[in-house]
Formats: C-alpha cells, sequence, structure tokens
C-alpha cells in the first residue's frame, strides 16, 4: 500500500481497541519467565556449547602474536576463535569497526577470540588462558583537542546556512554566545548483547537480541560471506537495546564463527565489564549555540555549531540538528564536524542526534529567555514556527508545541516559580524548576506484515518487527483486532523473525506507527480476501464484533475461513508527504529539583512532560515509553558520562558500578499528558513516535532547573557536585 | 574464573588451621565482593573455606556495656537490631547508605570490612594496578581519579576503602576479634586492622596470613546525636564520593570519621579537638597534608562543608 495521500477516515478511527490502554499482551509470559530471551533458547537446539570472548587489552595497534596453548588445554575447551582462524570476514554496512580484530586493532576490547568449551565457567575460565602480546600504536582519543581537525560529513548531515547570520548576529541588541559539552555515553541496557548460532550444513540459524532484523540478517551475511537466504535470524524478546542493538555485535559473528569451528551450536553473551568498549556508545559532543533576538524577543539569528568524533569511517553525532527546525529566526547556521578518534565506535543511542543537540539547545534558549527578561516558557511561544523555518512553504504536518507549554505550565504550577535564581529554599535545599521544549523528527520507513485468518477466527500476524520493551507485541494485536473487529485476545502476534515479512524494526521512534500501518495494509488485504470469499461488497462490509456485515445480512467472521486459512500480506511504503510536510513530534518537559545547599547533590523532586505526537495507539505502553525516557534524561543530566582515559584510550567505567544510571531512589513522581491529537499526514494510523521524544530536552529542563535553584549555570553535562562546590552559598 | 576446592568449616579455630594447609585458600562468608571479584580474574584462590556456618551470627552485650557483633552477622540484621539502632544509630544509618536491600542480606560484617578498593583500574586486569600486581604501577593516578582518594595516598596507589559500615564503626571506637591458625586470638582496634597503601598498597590489613575475623566489638555508648552523611552523584546503590560520619555530643564534642578520602576509614583524633572552632578548623586537622589529584581535590571542599552541614544538623537535633 502506498500512503501518498494524507489519511482519511478508516477503521482505525473507531478506537474500540487501538488507542485504549491495554497491559501488554505477552506480559504474563515475561512476569511467569516464559518469554525466552537470546540466552535462554535452551532446548531449540541440542548440544549447545558456551563462547566467551576475549577483549583487546590495548585501544590501538595490532596483535604481536597470541599464544592458545594453554587456552587450548584447558578442561572442556572445543575451539578457538580467532582472526587467524575465522576466515576472511566482511564488514556490515552499519558497522565502523570489524567486529573481530587482529591483526590490526581498532579500539579497546575489541574482539580478537572467542573461547568455545563444554559449560559456560570452562569457556570462562580458559579465556583468561589467553596469552595475547600486543604493539601499542599512538591513538587520538580526546574531542577537545582534536577539535579543529572536524570535517562537515556531507553524506550524513550538510551545513544548513540560510541567510546571514553573521551579520543579523551582530546588529542583534541581545546576544548570547555559548559552548556546551556532552559526554560519551552507554546505553547499559539490562538484557547483554547475546546470540545463539547453528548451523544445518550452510544454512544458520541465529537466535539474537536485535532490534533491525532485516538489516542485521543482512550485515550478518554480509560479515560471514554467504547469501541472505541462508541466514535466519530469531529475535521475539529483547531486554533493552536503546540503539545499542540496532546492528550485529561481535556476540552475533562470533556465535556463528565459533558454531562453525566446534560443529555444533554456541551461544555468546557478552560479560557486562565487556559491552561497554566492545560495543557502540552515544559520542561526546561540544556545541558552540549563538542566538540574537531582538529586544522583544524575536530570534533573528541562530547558530548551531557542534563537533563530535569516531573512529575512521564512522558517523557523525548530529546534535545541532533541532536547530534546523525547532524556533522561527530568518538567519540561520549549522553545522555539525566530524573527528577522528580511535575510541569504541560511536554510534545511534535512543533519539541520536536530537538528545545531545536539545540538552545544549534548551538551555541556550533559557539562557536567552534570561537575557531578555522574559518567562522562558513566552520566550519559547513567542518563537514558535508553523512552517520549516528555512523552507516556508513547507509547513508542519502538525505542531502543537504551544498547546504542549500551556498545558504543562498550568498543570505544573509554572507560575510559582521565582524567577530570580537561588532564591527559594526548603531547609537545607534549594529549590528550583525547568522547562525545555521536547522535539524529535518523525521518520517513516516501509514495514510489512502478513495477516493470517482461521477457522476459529483466531487472527495471526507475523512481521519481523522487534518488541523492546516498548510494547508492540501489544499495538500490533491492537490493530489487528481493531481491523478485522475481534477482541484482542483473538489475535496472535508473532515478531522477530526473519523468516517474517520486512518490517520498519525498532528505531528513531518510527517502530510503533509503521509497523502498525504495515499490519493495516496487510489488513485491508485481508478484508478483501474475507469480502470475496463471504461474497459481500469489500467497501462497503463492517467488520465487528467478530462478524462481518454488509447488506443486512451479519456473517461471523471464521466463516471466511472454513475452506482452509487465509492469508494476506503487504507493507506500507511512504511516498512524497513527508517531502510537502515536516514531520515532528513535539512536547514540553517541566521539572522541579532540589539541589544540596551544601553538597550540590541535586535530587529531582517531580517531572511533568506534556506531548503531542499524533495518535496514541496505547496510552498505557506510551506512558511507559516517556517516564522511562524521562529517568534516562535524568541520568543524562546528572550522572551519565563514560569516563575517557585519554592516555590508554578506553572508558574507564566500564560496568553498572562505574557507570551510574538512575536508581528508584532518584526517580521522584513523574506525569505524562498526552494531547489529543491525530496527524493524518503520517500514516493511517495516524499516529507518530513517543519513544524518542519523551528524552529530548529532559536533561535541559533539569539543568534549568538546577540553575533557578542555584544561580549557578552549568554547561558540561553531567551536572554533577563538583562542578558547583565553589559556587554554592556559603557555609555558616 | 579458576577452578578452586571448596570447604566448609566447623569452627572458627579449624577454619584458621584449615586455611593455612592450603595455598591459595580464602574465607568466604557472604561472598558478595569475593565471588565477583573471582569471576573477573581479580582474585584467584585456589581454595575456599566456608566459613557460613560457624554460628558467628549473633549480637550480644559485652560486660564492658557494650555490643559483641558476630563476624556473621548480615549487614541487613545488624542495620535492624533494637539495640544497634537505639545506641550506635551512626552505624544503622551507615549500613543503610551502603548497596542494595539484596547485598545487605547476604553481606556479613566482617567480609564489609575486608571487601576491596572500587578501583575502577583494580577491575580491569588489563590496567597496571600495584593492588592487584604488585610493582605494575598506578594508572588511576594520573588517570580518572575523581572518585579516589585524597589523603594517606602513596605514590603506588591512591585507592580507597569503600566501605561505609567501617566508617561509623571507626568513628565508635570498634575493635575486632580474631583467631589465627594456631588457636590464639587477640584484638585489634578498627583503626590499626586497615593500612595505607605506603609502597606495598597490596597488603590491605594488619591481619596476619590466614587470620580470621570472629567478631566486632563496639564499646558502651556514646550517646550523642548519630549522623552519617553519604555524598555522591545518585541517590542510592552508589559508593560514597566522600561520607562523614558523626557522633556529636550537646557540648559540640564528638567523634567524626570520613569515608571516601582514603586507604582505610580516616579519622583524626586530633581534629575532634577542635570542634568548638567549626568545621573549617576540623576539616584543615582531618585533611592536613592532603594531596588530591586535579579531578578529586573538590573533595577537600566537599568534606568541609558536608562538615558544617552535619554540625548544624547535629547542633539542630541535640
Amino acid at each position: 500500500m502506498k500512503f501518498d495521500t494524507p489519511a482519511t477516515t478508516n477503521p482505525i478511527d473507531q478506537m474500540k481497541v487501538v488507542g485504549k490502554a491495554t497491559t501488554r499482551i505477552e506480559g504474563p509470559l515475561k512476569t511467569t519467565g516464559l518469554a525466552p530471551y537470546a540466552y535462554e533458547h535452551h532446548t531449540v537446539v541440542p548440544n549447545q556449547a558456551y563462547g566467551v570472548v576475549v577483549g583487546s587489552a590495548i585501544a590501538k595497534g595490532r596483535i604481536a602474536s597470541m599464544d592458545l596453548e594453554l587456552a587450548q588445554s584447558a578442561p572442556g575447551v572445543i575451539a578457538i576463535v580467532t582472526a587467524a582462524n575465522a576466515g576472511k570476514l566482511g564488514k556490515g554496512k552499519y558497522n565502523t569497526a570489524t567486529l573481530l580484530g587482529g591483526p590490526d586493532i581498532e579500539h579497546y576490547h575489541q574482539a580478537v577470540a572467542l573461547v568455545v568449551a563444554e559449560t559456560f565457567e570452562q569457556a570462562r575460565a580458559a579465556a583468561e588462558l589467553v596469552n595475547v602480546s600486543y604493539v601499542s600504536a599512538e591513538g587520538a582519543f580526546d574531542l577537545a583537542s582534536s577539535r579543529g581537525s572536524g570535517v562537515e560529513a556531507k553524506d550524513q548531515m550538510a551545513d544548513t546556512v540560510h541567510g546571514d547570520f553573521a551579520g543579523a548576529f551582530a546588529a542583534a541588541p541581545v546576544q548570547l554566545d555559548a559552548t556546551y559539552t556532552t559526554p560519551d555515553q552507554a546505553h547499559v541496557m539490562m538484557e547483554p548483547f547475546a546470540s545463539m548460532a547453528s548451523w544445518q550444513g550452510d544454512q544458520l540459524t541465529l537466535w539474537t537480541s536485535n532490534q533491525m532484523i532485516d538489516w542485521s540478517v543482512t550485515d550478518l551475511a554480509t560479515t560471514l560471506g554467504m547469501p541472505k537466504q541462508k541466514v535466519r535470524l530469531i529475535s521475539p524478546y529483547i531486554g533493552g537495546g536503546f540503539g545499542g542493538k540496532l546492528f550485529i555485535r561481535s556476540d552475533a559473528v562470533l556465535a556463528a564463527l565459533g558454531a562453525r569451528l566446534a560443529g555444533r551450536p554456541v551461544k555468546v553473551a557478552l560479560a557486562r565489564p565487556l559491552m561497554i568498549n566492545n560495543s557502540t556508545h552515544r559520542p561526546a559532543t561540544i556545541q558552540r549555540i549563538r542566538i540574537g533576538a531582538s529586544s522583544d524577543g524575536k530570534i533573528t539569528a541562530m547558530a548551531h555549531e557542534g563537533w563530535s568524533g569516531d573512529l575512521p569511517g564512522g558517523k557523525v553525532e548530529r546534535a545541532a540538528q533541532p536547530s534546523k527546525l525547532l524556533y522561527a529566526g530568518e538567519n540561520r547556521l549549522v553545522t555539525m564536524r566530524l573527528t577522528t578518534l580511535d575510541l569504541p565506535e560511536g554510534n545511534a543511542m535512543r533519539a541520536p542526534g536530537e538528545t545531545p543537540g536539545m540538552m545544549a539547545l534548551e538551555i541556550a534558549m533559557d539562557e536567552m529567555a534570561e537575557k531578555l527578561k522574559i518567562d522562558p516558557v513566552e520566550f519559547r511561544i513567542l518563537n514558535d514556527t508553523q512552517v520549516d523555518p528555512t523552507n516556508p512553504k513547507r509547513p508542519f504536518s502538525k505542531r502543537q508545541l504551544i498547546e504542549c507549554l500551556r498545558t504543562g505550565a498550568e498543570r505544573f504550577g509554572w507560575n510559582e516559580r521565582h524567577a530570580q535564581p537561588g532564591t527559594q529554599r526548603d531547609g537545607r535545599w534549594l529549590i528550583g524548576m525547568g522547562v525545555a521544549v521536547a522535539f524529535r523528527n518523525n521518520n517513516l520507513v516501509t514495514s510489512g506484515a502478513r495477516v493470517r485468518l482461521n477457522d476459529q477466527g483466531m487472527v495471526t500476524v507475523e512481521t519481523d518487527m522487534t518488541d523492546i520493551g516498548t510494547g508492540s507485541y501489544t499495538i500490533i494485536g491492537q490493530t489487528a483486532a481493531e481491523m478485522m473487529g475481534v477482541s484482542l485476545d483473538k489475535v496472535v502476534v508473532r515478531l522477530g523473525d526473519s523468516s517474517f515479512p520486512v518490517s520498519a524494526g525498532s528505531g528513531g521512534q518510527f517502530g510503533a506507527n509503521c509497523s502498525t500501518a504495515g499490519v493495516y495494509a496487510a489488513c485491508v488485504k485481508l478484508r478483501e480476501a474475507v469480502a470475496q470469499r463471504l461474497g459481500v461488497n469489500a467497501d462497503d462490509a463492517v467488520f465487528a464484533d467478530g462478524e462481518v456485515r454488509s447488506a443486512g445480512k451479519s456473517i461471523p467472521l471464521r466463516n471466511a475461513a472454513q475452506a482452509g486459512e487465509i492469508v494476506a500480506e503487504d507493507s506500507i511504503e511512504f511516498a512524497e508527504l513527508s517531502k510537502q510536510f515536516q514531520q515532528s513530534t513535539f512536547g514540553a518537559h517541566f521539572v522541579e529539583v532540589a539541589v544540596d545547599s551544601a553538597t550540590g547533590e541535586t535530587r529531582v523532586r517531580r517531572m511533568l512532560a506534556v506531548c503531542a505526537a499524533g495518535r496514541i495507539l496505547n496510552p498505557t505502553s506510551a506512558r511507559s515509553q516517556v517516564i522511562g525516557a524521562m529517568t534516562m534524561g535524568v541520568g543524562a543530566a546528572l550522572m551519565e558520562e563514560l569516563a575517557v582515559d585519554k592516555r590508554r584510550g578506553f572508558f574507564v567505567n566500564h560496568d553498572l558500578a562505574g557507570y551510574e544510571v538512575p536508581v528508584h531512589a532518584d526517580i521522584p513522581h513523574q506525569e505524562v499528558i498526552f494531547l489529543d491529537e491525530t496527524d493524518a499526514v503520517s500514516s493511517p494510523m495516524k499516529a507518530k513516535g513517543v519513544g524518542e521524544l519523551g528524552l529530548c530536552g529532559v536533561s535541559a529542563a533539569i539543568a534549568n532547573a538546577v540553575y533557578n535553584a542555584t544561580g549557578i549555570r552549568v554547561r558540561d553535562y553531567p551536572i554533577t557536585l563538583d562542578k558547583m562546590l565553589d559556587k554554592l552559598p556559603e557555609m555558616i | 574464573m579458576r577452578p578452586f576446592t571448596y570447604l566448609r568449616a566447623k569452627s572458627p579455630a579449624e577454619a584458621a588451621a584449615l586455611a593455612a594447609q592450603v595455598d591459595g585458600s580464602r574465607f568466604i562468608a557472604g561472598g558478595t565482593n569475593l565471588l565477583d571479584l573471582m569471576k573477573l580474574d581479580i582474585e584467584t584462590p585456589t581454595h575456599l573455606i566456608d566459613v557460613n556456618g560457624l554460628a558467628l551470627d549473633r549480637i550480644e552485650a559485652t560486660p564492658e556495656g557494650g555490643v559483641r557483633i558476630g563476624a556473621l552477622v548480615r549487614n541487613t540484621d545488624l542495620a535492624a537490631d533494637a539495640r544497634i539502632r537505639k545506641d550506635y544509630g551512626l552505624l544503622s544509618r551507615a549500613l543503610l547508605a551502603g548497596a542494595s536491600g539484596q547485598l545487605r542480606n547476604r553481606a556479613t560484617t566482617a567480609g564489609n570490612l575486608l571487601q576491596r578498593t572500587r578501583c575502577p583500574y583494580f577491575y580491569d586486569t588489563n590496567q597496571p594496578c600495584n593492588k592487584r600486581q604488585p610493582g605494575s604501577g598506578c594508572a588511576a593516578i594520573d588517570g580518572f581519579s575523581r572518585s579516589l582518594g585524597i589523603i594517606g595516598v602513596s605514590e603506588a596507589c591512591i585507592a580507597t576503602h569503600p566501605s561505609d559500615m567501617a566508617v561509623a564503626m571507626r568513628a565508635l571506637d570498634a575493635q575486632v576479634e580474631t583467631v589465627r591458625p594456631d588457636g590464639t586470638t587477640r584484638r585489634i582496634p578498627l583503626a590499626e586492622l586497615h593500612r595505607l597503601p605506603g609502597n606495598t598498597p597490596n597488603i590491605e590489613t594488619t591481619l596476619a596470613a590466614h587470620e580470621l575475623i570472629t567478631a566486632v566489638t563496639l564499646p558502651a555508648p556514646l550517646g550523642g546525636v548519630h549522623i552519617y552523611q553519604k555524598v555522591r552523584d545518585r541517590a542510592s546503590y552508589a559508593f560514597a564520593l566522600i561520607s562523614v560520619g558523626a557522633a556529636i555530643q550537646k557540648d559540640g564534642s564528638g567523634h567524626i570519621a570520613l569515608g571516601g578520602v582514603a586507604h582505610k576509614p580516616w579519622r583524626v583524633e586530633a581534629a575532634e579537638a577542635v570542634m568548638a572552632q567549626g568545621a573549617k578548623a576540623v576539616s584543615e586537622q582531618l585533611l592536613a597534608g592532603a594531596t588530591p589529584t586535579g579531578q578529586n581535590a573538590f573533595k577537600l571542599t566537599l568534606v568541609e562543608r558536608t562538615l558544617a552541614s552535619v554540625m548544624a544538623q547535629a547542633r539542630a537535633l541535640a
């Protein structure tokens, strides 16, 4: 199905199932331990062996020699995979560094060997006996000092130069010129990277934990130098990914190589301390923002220039991107520069680009509002735009940012905020409120599904869409139920298998809207097939309550499959609408913090997000996505930072003790409001994404609240107490 | 993790004696730290002697009016004990500031004292670390040192002792009771249990080889206001950047110990003599001769400010 004109009324608009708060349909499987994660497919194939990955001890250089003798002769060892015996390996399109290093080493903890043994414990013990000699080489590990050598990555994010920024900025009566930094961050999802590989002749089956099945089938086939058709990926449940599992990682490739060498199935999970340097992370950024405004608060000039680093051939973190579209202003300069760093690979993490970009931009807006002596909510409203500021003929399909801000301000009690920083106390705590805008584009990706109807009236959906804890199973089930006029318990949803039709996958907050739109398309076909079997007119048939109603007749839906199961398959393909309209999602974050006046510890007291993101398919799982994102934003604001050892070239705090993320005690009352919205330009579902929107801006709202509490402006994340101590009030 | 043999001892003296018979033997109780370190190939014992069954899990009154805490009393039970809560609130609060509920259920009193540093370089066997591999160097001093020691450190090591409980026990004048392989017992003031790193940061305590801690004793209650203030980046389940354990009397005198600054719980009795002069004076005495790194120099200010806050809270509660 081509989606090339805005959606009109369709069965989803009934909202009998879609849009109803629904607990996740696979929830009982998860809470009873019956949902197998990647490492837990214990019985699907017999004779499973265990692989343990050995990571490089140096950041850059090469392996001089490997002594495997001790490891090879350790109890239970079956095989050891290294670059020397792995054969020629390709590299996937989505990987920057190779997933099995040697002799060249590209980054710390790059995999250099997989030890396969009868038991996990034997493999782990033997892995300690692998003896590698390295020759280290000099590397670049510091973004700040390599900033000067940054280049424009034209294919990823070309410069936006609109109007005359320099002239307008110079002429602006009120100016801000500030530089912000965001650190490297890790996904640290609960479930580690894990895969189990099994070969049947030249056919490979991989049970894994992966967000993008089709990308990863392709990349695994490319890496192993085999036809895509010979690779099957199965990833029904995923214990979090946050972008870290968009791609195949070393567990997948090494499980496949290990199984081939061992001649039996091999499962591999990355040990927690290996995960951070072995995999990808959100790259650190430096961002210089200049804003010029008229004295009545209209932005006339906006420059957002950023720098990030990655391995050679890698990706730029498009942090400056939101400044292309978020606020009005005639004159604009938006650029990113990419430098070469020899740290582990930088890549996508939840709302790549927008997350660090909004962390900086929304502090800058707060600073500018203060210079202008305008309330920060009003300043943003004043500079709202309903069109792409660099192409005014291109409107936003739907932009309710002002409504988000107004609603949030009212619900949060924004009028109680002290405009003068550092003037509200509660005992030894300094109290402050902050606001920031949430903004994330709505991406559209082709998505397919297959739908079956059987003679019991059960509808089964099959798509390679994944559920990374987001609730995909449930919204896909709701969509099929709505379309086929059955209750949710009459729908079976099967996901995450490359033998199913290719979907959008889970990434870029496009999964919910696109994958359900694909199911919609398949269901339209199934309805046509049902109508044909039942001899009714598809166009006026009503599917409801397990029946098909047409021309005064009511026929049980299951009757259509009496002569055999009906199968329909289709995909949604998005056409020109995204060129005519800018599609984005919007929100407003409000935060109250308390800062200990003695120690500088910041504790969040309450949070509110108001989101305008199209139709909310399932308020329960959408809320869960947003509060999870807000929690991640607390981490980014207050504690998350991969500490770079700039001499040795690695992230030092590479486990969950060292890399702190929020715990329950850090997360207070969280509230989420979804504005009633549909966006007919987005898809037949009229929905958009929320999973990343909830993260964009929230950290800046916290930073702004800290400023309001203390009068201390911290521009380098995370806002830890050591950055404030010398500016806190004198102790009495 | 290397293969090891395992044995359950029947008495404390037998445990110590058995340990002396096998090279590379270690005691295991809660295992909350040792097992992690074994999985990471940092601790490589060849023989584990399980002391969990030794009936060292009681808290009892001493003739001197104090308490004797068995080495195997779990952190959860110790923190919840009515007498500890009433007379040694500092200890209870310090325990509850540490780790998580699950870990406290498992971790023991003696094990808590003997837990090893959380320096990230100690935890990564690819990096030099004089504590883990004597003579290999210290990667932390010029590396990521934000959380590490500022006083009593050496050129060989700037690791900190991570315990909260030990800070409280130091302020409360605890002593440890031990048994040695030859069956003799002794008492060691907690002040003398942990060593400073010097040139041998791998030797962390003054315990003799295979000497087993059987109990920790606390003298009669100090009275006063008991405060344990732990400063950290997140609100729970994190090691202290610094912590202050204090028992402060109505007249402003008291006992003060610091965590997160040194290779041992840090207390300077001379500093307590100047409490009347305020937090700055106390802090100067406590941290005289400190040699922080660029990354952790903030701890000097943080100690002073936290101490001021603690002393103000004590005044308010007195």
